[in-house]
């Protein structure tokens, strides 16, 4: 997998759809290549779509933590979007800190926070 | 990666990354097949996940082998996974169950953090012996 990761760009934003039943590597290889394509298009925003995932273990919520806060470093704001319900409760009884993060329920309202100017 | 059906049992090997994949597969169906709650297959799964995936980190090789059993009791229906290995085993139990203990580079809640996801959990562990880790999630 290499050229077939979803990011799209909307205006100032990208957003990246995590789907599927991941490979570690796989979970690594889009982060890479998410940072890079945030420090290419100058993006001010990153929506991180994870609708799609049925699971997050704490690999793959340690690699989303990480590239969140990569993004930042290159001045970009990230929200995650479309946590399903089971894999929250999940989320919070393994322990994963993700406080730091911000999420909305969905792709628009996450749109709508990072059109927010304040915030980070 | 192999399946073999023996009566209730499935038992899995694990042989390196992309066998994560089956177990979490091979789980899911077994929740389902046992009528487990979406949140209670997701916590399983998820449970699930992390133990295999401390097998290919920790294990020797990282190799090892996963057998599913399918519990009746009292009307409910669970799953019932064993993680077993032959690698070089847990000094201390007690440490690694610790939210936070980690040798590597992870957040060191695989072990603590499944255990909170399932009904039952047990672990045993000696040097140079292996580990082995049951887990077992129940319908309602």
């Amino acid at each position: 997998m290499s050229d077939d990761i979803p990011i799209l760009r909307l205006g100032p934003n990208l957003m990246v759809t995590l789907q599927g039943n991941l490979e570690d590597t796989t979970v690594e290889h889009i982060e890479r290549a998410v940072t890079h394509e945030v420090a290419r298009t100058r993006a001010t925003g990153l929506l991180i779509d994870v609708s799609g995932l049925s699971i997050v273990d704490s690999f793959v919520a340690r690699v989303i933590a990480r590239l969140v806060a990569m993004v930042r470093l290159l001045g970009a704001r990230s929200t995650i979007v479309g946590i399903q319900p089971a894999v929250a409760i999940t989320l919070v009884e393994l322990g994963v800190p993700m406080s730091h993060v911000r999420t909305a329920l969905n792709a628009e309202q996450g749109m709508a926070l990072l059109r927010e100017p304040t915030g980070r | 990666m192999t399946v073999l059906a023996e009566d209730a049992v499935l038992t899995m090997t694990i042989n390196g990354e992309a066998d994560l994949l089956h177990v979490r597969s091979m789980l899911r169906a077994e929740a389902q097949r046992a009528g487990l709650t979406l949140t209670a297959e997701t916590k399983l799964v998820t449970a699930g996940s992390e133990l295999a995936r401390n097998i290919v980190r920790y294990s020797t090789h990282g190799q090892g082998v996963a057998s599913v059993e399918r519990l009746h009791r009292n009307g409910r229906h669970g799953v019932r996974v064993e993680f077993r290995d032959d690698g070089p085993g847990i000094a201390d139990v007690e440490q690694v169950m610790r939210d936070g203990y980690t040798t590597g580079d992870s957040l060191g809640l695989g072990l603590p953090g499944s255990r909170r996801l399932v009904d039952e959990f047990s672990i045993d562990s000696a040097v140079g012996r292996g580990t082995t880790v049951v887990i077992a999630q129940w319908s309602r």
